[in-house]
């Protein structure tokens, strides 16, 4: 999107894309047309992998990369350019995207031609390229670029040389035309090169090849080709952002690209080639700021490439395998290149299927987390498929001799002429063994545990109180954060939100960390689960200078290596010690005086910067800030202030990647502290007043008996913890990636300030400069050194404390709220909301907006409140964290109002659904589809008015959930298919969303399912929110939600609730103003969520944008809750957020309660619209103009909030249009039709039908019939036998009676969400391979299963039933994370397994495999036990599973393990979970009754 | 709180008072001292609510969680200090407040709130004992001077504070020893002085003085007490009683209760032996169903009163909570001390109409029982006047503000349309306690005593530094 566009709180570097990407290689060289008909029909086979925007003609972007089509240019060149081409590779084309302006084009290809001249080279012309702009929509027509063809001959030096200095002629090119104001949207070089060719545009799949004639002609010959199809966020797509780049297409999202590009730009200066020479200055930047983040990538492995390194070289250190973890299988020279090569650069991580070409062969590589697929399918001919899917073209399955996957980390190599796929292995023990990587580490690694020790200084324990004072340590945070995390060595846990006042707000003196948010993944890319799924991830650091990029020198390894940022104080002083062979430390001190006032503090930084500068050019390798030394006359400049001043000053002076900074500091002292020094830019941090404390709370006896050194260890293994849950929570693998990547929103931070030493930060509502930040550490550094300084504050951060921080939810509020309710008294709600609106000027950003009185209207002329409660709804509580008592008090409540109430995560008892003797209906309207599945049935799924697929939650976005074993009984067992008393598990991402297109075609699968109910879907407010609603919208959800951070929770890590996520009013505003940009609002409908308590909090969320209204808190304190926090311990006093039945007796709730809530609040809703002078709630929609902004609270500026929406003309301003779910090309509809028999007249049907890749869902929409019409359907009542591949979500939620069979391949999602169904996939018994040996469904299968059997012929790929809770499932081999968080049901694999096998997985057991013994060492055995087969009853039930499997696909190799019975229980192993052989219940009866 | 389900196995459980045949005997505390054990106990009932409604309760928002949690694991010594930084004399709330914390207890909502006083006086006794409670000298002296009026708990307050900031405090007090009613309105059942005495020690040797059985306005000149102080803080009570304007008020035997309760204490500390009135062998009315005429029954069964009734003109105050309608506010519930185990009868519903006599004396009180059942509950006569016998009647239906006071003329302070004084008195003068707010609990006075040594503090601050002494 152009930079013109900017407004409000949109920006257009939160854009982000994510797509389909597929590459075809004729393997034995041979060059034809039909391999780019083949691609373009691959390409076309991808296209719902793409998405349009407002308008259905225009695509995303769609393009194709191949090598040179020399017959084609020689032709055409000859007859329009009058010139014969010189021997291949003597002559260079490109594709350039030329400005429509015929002057300006002019100029622009001027430029072109003079500056290859100038590099030494000559353009031989301009070509027209044939186009047919007929064909594409409207967007895509208004910016359609002239596009033309640039020729150039080579005249000097040799290919190589000439690929590099069209390298330097693009970048001149690019350089030149920006400064010469000329936009990149209008401009652009798509690619220029001797070896391959791009052609690209806002296209869709379908339509590339018919644009662009050059494509059809049979002269265009290729021997590969490379082909993407585009989903972004926005739909104001430009032409210049379609994939393939100069080298790659990439599916997926570069998470790390913050990090990575401010690191190349810190390099640059470093930088030195003798291939490029002096032309490498030519090319800085190396990538532009607002590239995109393949764009940046794109760049990054040009520069590689180009600076002599091969395309998988350069692949593999850029993305490197989880290199850190031992149990990954790789060889010692292996670990070593890797290793060596992270002192060069940090991981440029996914999730990210990246396909790359030289134009000499295609390298693809899948990043460490293997999140996005990449099959591929290699034919008796030497044709490779490589593709996101399997089927994106059709081949005879007899000629199919091949049939893999890429998995995790790996890479593959496809090259004509080499006649076979290069493998990984082969791959990288190749890359390892160009150099002596390991000779290199050994002679230049430093290891920081084998430096000498130093001795201590003696600590002065008297001292340590008036440090914690000077640096805000308050004693709440004192017992309850620092005496936690050393007590349980794990963050402490909280509930119900954050209703406490922003940092900028807040009447007391906050730290400076607070003002600051954690950015998060939702939707376009994953978080990871930190626990589950360590392998990938590390907290190695590294210090020392930063290596040439462009050289392989020994001494660039030549760094101190250590597992942890988090130094002890023993660790840095052996760090910085002096040593004869190690490298040189400088410490410098950030004290500042404050009696010499803010200009004082600024001199101060200054000369620290200036200090630094001085440092470094010396040649300290690793330079300390460090604020030992606090005293009465000194205090701390704030420690992230000096690390970001110092890393943005180092950055600008050219200095940055030649030391290593580390702080020494007594302020940090939780997670988001040490989070934020490292993000901006630290490498590693000593928080010694924290270490301090922690022994001072041994000292105190606050610890129990827990020894000091133990207590320390803990703290700081609970840092390290943490450190890796915000890395995790963004989708970032390793702290090397997070360092300097700045992944933070400030609010209340004002530009000056951010400008100077936050630069890149997003802080949009302006705020605090120098001057008051002097003044907040003036302030609390006079108060410690005053008399009394000893004593620490009471906080009142996370439980009120009177004179504290102030929280919306005081007690006054509570009761005023529970007597209004109860009392039924108008007067005492009045009062309730003039308190609430009043505290919240200083608690809420909505508090400084004021409404503009106007023409006022009276009151009997405004929308009814019977019409105003409707846009009401309560938010998503599940019935297990709070009562049953609880939820359908709620449910009836919203149901008299006939607004809805939400299920939660956790399922629903389908007798809720019928009304009782008093008329009240139980139903929650809403059905949640959260990432665990609980309880997410078919019967389910149609029972709901709508479903809300939930991406994260407001409490601690980018983070999964946990229901403790004690609040699982047996009911809520039965809800969610699990085993009473055994603690649940919600995974941080929902595994069958990695990225945008998944989320649709989630989308696509609910809504075949169940067509009548909306779909929605559930975002958090923050920086970019906008632009993934945008996405959202696009991939064709109904209705979003804008939850705030404030929400509230039944249990989430404290730093969560209170760091992570913005005010809603932020998210709406933002996300409305980019709906309305992008002519996407009418197709949704808005919901805001998150701390709302009055009429006014409706009023202005409404005039922000929001149609309806979610409200959690504020009912069920109407209920009687009394803000206890103590939901995640099970102790609710007042019976609402607990299981215990002797407190849910204590409930006292009613639904009356609760409706006279709703009911007062839109009361006063109507008074407020009457006094604006609006009628109707849909009127009041997006009228921000009747907002104004009151005041400057903390210099916060609310102008951006408020900025009116700005769209096409005539774009809709609410919601007012549908989506086109384009469910009448379902298969499903011929299906119901033929099981029509079944349906009605329980006659038995057997169906046929071929499919392929591009028929999605199958099955789904057959299963909701089935689910909606005929209630439980007899085993076997109706079976569709299917050939072909099928496509996504192959049978997802099929019921009971149900049997899916495919003849084929199939892909991602197959059985997702299998509700009783039975799903068989077998590969057609003509196939060129054996069944075993070929990869028969893709990732993900199975995926939060609640009943029913798969049988699965061949290998499955990662994440094989993924929180399966009931399913029974036969597979000959599953890849990565197997069986992950599995809490009921029954698998067996019959093959190889790969790693992380079990992991977090509390139910059901799995028989695996295990001729070879090594089986455990590929197990997760954290939560499970393995161990031979001992019961006679299990080896029954696992011979059944392999009867049934040979019956129902003649598996070859079940028959073979049959035909030797006894030995089955020698050659496999049983997974057991601990849980479940705790309460000694296994494995689920019903299951195995179905089973066997 | 290391126990989160501690509130659902451990019951509540208050330390008993002494059998009431033998604290009848006598004028010692009617409790017994609280076992650590019982106090360690019951502190882990407490459940460290998110938001901590006793704190809000408690007028002088002790940090009630923190300490609770701080007993519970036994750290005595940082829980007394955790007490003492919002509560200077825990030690009287311990004893004598009614504890509205533990009304807005979480856990009142539906079982027995957590036993906060008891806890609060654990603390107190347990730092005592160890030697904790000991003088808190101020780093140096400011050389300001305060005066402070009245040595009640507002006086009292203010006195410490201002003093451990380092100004010179003198307390000007009437009678002869400092305390107010502390020592003059509150029996020594309920709080023996010794408990009085030992905080003056601690306060004298901090540097406060106390000059005593000085009136001001009659034995000392305003203009010079004015003249002699950088600020005066006005802490002088709400002493004038409610009046019953009945006939036969005039009555013989008819008198204010705090006339009563001041005699007996006079009596009993053997200040003026015998007291002005006496209730042995009487037959006792007290007017008034609250904390005073509860101390005159107390008082009256200790005497020897023939018989003692305590009649009240409200509804019988209901005996159990409605959840959630006035939590966590004070509910009018019927409140029992100690005093009414121990004898006398309570009636309500009875509205006194006049006092009867006969040869100037009274003989008894003339009532007509009520309904609560008009609208909205109003009262309404519900029966014929009776007339209850009586030789002694006690009025104690309330206070009625400040005294009539020369001082505040001299002073120049006018009293409100209420009969207080206001908190801004007057140039440098400042009111706290009972005689702004009116009569109040010792809490609400300790309360006021700390925020008007605040404002005070910032008074003297914006004079600056006087030249030290």
């Amino acid at each position: 999107m152009s930079g013109n566009h900017r407004s409000g709180l949109h920006h257009p570097g939160f854009e982000h894309d994510a797509c389909g990407v597929g590459a075809l290689v004729q393997l034995d060289g041979r060059s034809r047309h039909a391999l780019v008909r083949q691609a373009l029909t691959a390409l076309a086979n991808l296209d719902h992998r793409g998405a349009t925007g407002a308008d259905a003609l225009t695509g995303d972007g769609a393009g194709i990369t191949t090598q040179m089509p020399d017959r084609l240019l020689r032709a055409v060149c000859s007859a329009q350019l009058r010139c014969e081409l010189p021997a291949p590779g003597g002559y260079a084309a490109g594709l350039v995207f030329l400005p429509r302006d015929p002057g300006l084009r002019l100029r622009c290809e001027e430029l072109c031609i003079r500056i290859c001249a100038e590099e030494g080279h000559r353009a031989l012309g301009w070509r027209d390229v044939p186009v047919r702009p007929e064909l594409i929509g409207r967007v895509a027509s208004r910016s359609a670029p002239v596009i033309r063809q640039l020729v150039v001959e080579r005249r000097t030096g040799d290919e190589a040389a000439f690929e590099r200095k069209l390298y330097v002629i693009r970048r001149r090119v690019e350089r030149a035309a920006m400064q010469a104001g000329v936009p990149e949207a209008e401009f652009t070089i798509v690619s220029l090169s001797a070896r391959r060719l791009v052609y690209k545009g806002l296209l869709k799949a379908t339509q590339l090849g018919e644009f662009y004639g050059d494509l059809r002609d049979p002269r265009y010959e290729t021997a590969l080709a490379l082909v993407h199809s585009r989903f972004s966020t926005n739909t104001l797509g430009t032409w210049d952002l379609a994939h393939p780049f100069n080298f790659l297409a990439h599916n997926g999202e570069i998470n790390t690209v913050r990090g990575n590009a401010n690191w190349l730009a810190a390099r640059e200066p470093q930088l030195r080639s003798e291939l490029f020479g002096d032309d490498l200055q030519k090319l800085f930047p190396i990538a532009e700021p607002r590239w995109s983040d393949s764009a940046k990538l794109d760049a990054m492995v040009e520069l590689l490439v180009l600076g002599g390194r091969s395309l998988a070289h350069a692949l593999a250190m850029l993305i490197p395998p989880a290199w850190t973890d031992p149990t990954l299988d790789l060889d010692d020279d292996v670990r070593a290149f890797f290793e060596y090569h992270a002192s060069l650069v940090e991981p440029w991580d996914g999730p990210a299927a990246v396909f790359a070409t030289d134009g000499s062969r295609v390298v693809a590589t899948l990043d460490r987390n293997g999140l996005r697929p990449a099959r591929f399918v290699r034919t008796r001919d030497g044709l490779v498929v490589l593709a996101s899917e399997i089927g994106v073209l059709e081949i005879e399955p007899a000629e199919i001799v091949e049939a893999g996957r890429l998995r995790p980390g790996q890479m593959l190599v496809l090259e004509p002429g080499r006649d076979r796929i290069l493998a990984d292995a082969e791959i990288k023990l190749e890359l390892a063994r160009r150099r002596p990587y390991r000779h290199w580490l050994r002679v230049n690694r430093l290891r920081l545990a084998e430096l000498p020790a130093v001795a201590a200084a003696v600590e002065d324990a008297q001292a340590i109180a008036r440090l914690q004072n000077a640096f805000g340590y308050t004693a709440e945070e004192l017992r309850l954060v620092i005496g936690a995390l050393a007590r349980d060595g794990a963050e402490p846990v909280g509930s119900m939100g954050d209703d406490a006042a922003p940092a900028v707000l807040s009447n007391r003196t906050r730290m400076l960390p607070a003002y600051f948010r954690q950015q998060f993944a939702q939707v376009t890319n994953p978080p990871i689960d930190p626990q589950r799924e360590a392998l990938v991830m590390s907290l190695r650091t590294a210090v020392g200078a930063i290596g040439n990029l462009l050289e392989e020198r020994p001494q660039d390894c030549r760094r101190i290596v250590f597992e942890s940022p988090i130094l002890s104080d023993e660790q840095l002083r052996r760090l910085r010690a002096p040593q004869s062979d190690g490298l040189v430390a400088a410490t410098l001190s950030t004290l500042y005086r404050p009696r010499a006032g803010p200009d004082g503090l600024e001199r101060t930084v200054d000369d620290l910067l200036r200090a630094a500068s001085a440092a470094v050019w010396d040649g300290a390798q690793i330079v300390v800030l460090s604020d030992r030394g606090v005293d009465r006359e000194h205090a701390a400049i704030p420690p992230l202030l000096a690390v970001a001043a110092v890393h943005s000053h180092l950055v600008r002076e050219g200095a940055r990647a030649m030391c290593g900074l580390v702080v020494e500091s007594g302020e940090p002292r939780e997670t988001m502290h040490l989070a934020l020094l490292i993000g901006y830019g630290a490498a590693a941090v000593n928080p010694y007043l924290a270490l301090a404390s922690v022994r001072g709370l041994v000292r105190d006896g606050e610890l129990g008996t827990l020894e000091a050194d133990e207590a320390e260890r803990r703290y700081l293994a609970a840092l390290d913890r943490g450190l890796l849950k915000v890395c995790s929570k963004m989708g970032i693998s390793t702290i090397q990636s997070y360092r300097g990547a700045n992944l933070f929103e400030a609010i209340g931070l004002g530009p000056r300030l951010i400008e100077r030493y936050f630069p890149g930060t997003i802080s949009r509502l302006g705020g605090i400069e120098l001057d008051e930040l002097h003044r907040i550490s003036e302030r609390r550094h006079r108060s410690a050194f005053a008399p009394g300084g000893a004593e620490l504050d009471a906080g009142g951060e996370y439980r009120q404390r009177h004179g504290g921080e102030r929280h919306a939810w005081d007690a006054e509020a509570v009761s005023r709220l529970q007597r209004a309710v109860r009392d039924e008294s108008h007067a005492t709600f009045e009062e309730f909301a003039q308190a609430v609106d009043a505290a919240g000027r200083s608690l809420t950003l909505r508090g400084g907006l004021e409404l503009r009185q106007g023409s006022a209207i009276p009151l009997d002329q405004v929308e009814s409140s019977a019409e105003i409660v409707k846009r009401f709804a309560t938010g998503a509580m599940s019935l297990g964290s709070i009562s049953k008592e609880a939820h359908e008090t709620l449910a009836v409540a919203m149901n008299r109002l006939g607004g809805r109430s939400n299920t939660g995560e956790g399922g629903e008892d389908p007798a809720r659904s019928t009304r009782d003797a008093s008329g009240d209906l139980r139903r929650s309207a809403i059905k949640q589809v959260a990432s665990a599945r609980f309880g997410v049935t078919a019967d389910y799924l149609v029972d709901a008015d709508q479903l809300q697929i939930k991406i994260s939650q407001g409490a601690k976005p980018g983070e999964g959930g946990q229901l403790p074993g004690d609040k699982v009984d047996s009911a809520i067992a039965a809800l969610r298919h699990a085993t009473p008393g055994v603690g649940l598990i919600s995974p941080p991402p929902h595994h069958d969303i990695y990225s945008i297109e998944d989320l649709a075609q989630l989308i696509h699968d609910l809504k075949s399912v169940n067509p009548a109910a909306g779909i929605s879907v559930k975002l958090v407010s923050e920086a970019g929110v906008g632009t993934v609603a945008a996405g959202v919208a696009k991939a064709k959800a109904e209705h979003i939600v804008i939850a705030g951070h404030d929400g509230g929770t039944g249990a989430a890590p404290l730093s969560s609730l209170k760091q992570t996520g913005l005010p809603w009013e932020m998210g709406l505003a933002e996300t409305h103003q980019v709906l309305v940009m992008n002519g996407l609002r009418g197709r949704v409908r808005l919901q805001v969520d998150g701390g709302l308590r009055t009429g006014r909090d409706v009023v202005i969320a409404a005039m922000l944008g929001a149609e309806e209204f979610a409200f959690s808190t504020a009912p069920l304190v109407a209920a009687g809750c009394v803000m206890m926090r103590v939901c995640h311990l099970n102790t609710c006093p007042v019976g609402i957020a607990t299981q215990d039945p002797e407190l849910r007796r204590r409930f006292t709730g009613t639904p009356e309660h609760v409706v006279r809530y709703f009911l007062f609040v839109a009361e006063q809703v109507r008074e407020l619209m009457a006094s604006v002078g609006v009628a109707t709630m849909d009127e009041l929609v997006g009228r921000c103009d009747l907002l104004r902004a009151a005041g400057r609270r903390g210099g916060l500026d609310l102008g951006a909030l408020i900025a009116p929406a700005l769209g096409p003309d005539g774009s809709a301003r609410r919601h007012c249009e549908r989506q086109d779910h384009g469910l009448e090309k379902a298969v499903d509809h011929r299906l119901i039709a033929a099981a029509e028999p079944a349906l009605s007249g329980r006659e038995r049907v057997v169906t046929r039908c071929r499919v392929a890749n591009t028929d999605r869902s199958v099955g789904a929409m057959l299963g909701g019939a089935i689910a909606r019409r005929a209630g439980a359907l007899a085993e076997g009542g109706v079976t569709v036998l299917a050939e072909g591949i099928g496509g996504q979500s192959f049978g997802a939620f099929i019921p009971s009676g149900l049997s899916l069979h495919l003849t084929g391949w199939c892909n991602d999602y197959a059985g997702k969400g299998l509700s009783g169904g039975t799903l068989v996939v077998r590969p057609p018994d003509d196939a060129g391979l054996p069944a075993e040996r070929s990869v028969v469904v893709g990732n993900t299968v199975l995926y939060g299963a609640t009943g029913g059997r798969a049988f699965l012929r061949g290998q499955a790929g990662e994440r094989f039933c993924v929180r399966n809770s009931g399913a029974a499932a036969v597979v000959e081999g599953v890849g990565d994370h197997g069986c992950e968080y599995m809490t009921g049901g029954v698998v067996a694999v019959l093959g190889e397994t790969g790693r992380n096998f079990a992991a977090g997985m509390s139910g059901g057991i799995a028989f695996v495999l295990d001729d070879d013994g090594s089986f455990h060492s590929r197990c997760n055995l954290a939560m499970v036990d393995v161990e031979p087969i001992t019961e006679h009853e299990d080896v029954a039930l696992l011979a059944s599973l392999l009867e049934q499997h040979v019956e129902l696909t003649a598996s070859s190799i079940a028959a073979s393990l049959l035909s030797e019975r006894a030995a089955l229980a020698e050659r496999f192993r049983i997974v057991i979970p601990h849980d479940l052989r705790r309460v000694g219940v296994r494995p689920p009866a019903a299951v195995l009754e179905r089973v066997a | 709180m290391t126990d989160p389900r501690a509130f659902l196995q451990i019951r509540r459980r208050v330390a008993p008072y002494r059998p009431a045949d033998q604290r009848l005997g006598d004028h010692r505390d009617v409790g017994t001292t609280v076992d650590p054990a019982l106090a360690r106990e019951q502190a882990r009932r407490c459940m460290d609510c998110g938001v901590p409604f006793c704190q809000n309760g408690c007028p002088l928002h002790n940090v009630i969680p923190d300490w609770n949690d701080l007993v519970e694991r036994g750290h005595w010594q940082r829980a007394l200090e955790a007490l003492h930084a919002t509560n200077n004399f825990p030690e009287f709330t311990g004893k004598l407040c009614p504890a509205p914390c533990e009304e807005a207890c979480v856990l009142a909502l539906d079982e027995q709130p957590v036993t906060i006083k008891q806890v609060e006086m654990a603390i107190i006794e347990r730092g005592f004992v160890e030697g904790w409670v000991n003088p808190q000298v101020a780093a140096g002296s400011t050389g300001r001077r305060v005066a402070v009026i009245g040595s009640g708990p507002a006086g009292l307050t203010a006195a410490q504070q201002l003093t451990r900031r380092g100004h010179q405090v003198t307390v000007f007090e009437r009678d002869r020893l400092p305390g107010g009613l502390l020592r003059y309105g509150i029996p020594d059942f309920k709080l023996e002085k010794a408990l009085i005495d030992r905080r003056l020690e601690q306060m004298v040797a901090e540097g406060t003085r106390f000059e005593t059985g000085v009136d001001i306005g009659r034995d000392l000149d305003p203009a010079r007490l004015r003249a002699d102080h950088d600020a005066i803080v006005l802490a002088t009570g709400a002493q004038r009683h409610r009046e019953l304007d009945l006939p036969g008020r005039g009555l013989l035997g008819v008198e204010p209760a705090l006339r009563y309760l001041t005699g007996r204490n006079r009596d009993v500390s053997g200040e003026m032996p015998g007291g002005a009135i006496s209730a042995y062998g009487r037959r006792v009315i007290i007017l008034g169903g609250g904390d005073t005429s509860a101390d005159c029954l107390g008082n009256a069964l200790r005497e020897g009163a023939s018989s003692v009734h305590e009649i009240a003109h409200g509804a019988t105050p209901p005996r159990t909570r409605q959840p959630l309608r006035t939590w966590p506010q004070w509910p009018a519930l019927l409140r029992s001390y100690a005093v009414h185990e121990e004898g006398g009868e309570r009636r309500w519903e009875l509205e006194p109409i006049a006092f009867e006599g006969s040869d100037g004396h009274v003989t008894g009180v003339r009532v007509v029982p009520m309904a609560f059942t008009g609208r909205g509950g109003a009262p309404r006569p519900a029966g014929d006047p009776v007339t209850l016998p009586a030789d002694l009647v006690l009025l104690a239906v309330g206070f009625d503000g400040v005294e009539r006071d020369p001082l505040y003329q001299a002073l120049g302070v006018r009293s409100t349309t209420r009969g207080t004084i206001p908190a801004e008195a007057g140039p440098a003068v400042f009111g706290a306690g009972d005689c702004v707010g009116g009569a109040d609990l010792i809490v609400t006075a300790i309360a006021d005593g700390r925020a008007v040594a605040e404002r005070v503090d910032r008074h003297l601050s914006a004079l600056g530094a006087a030249n030290a002494a």
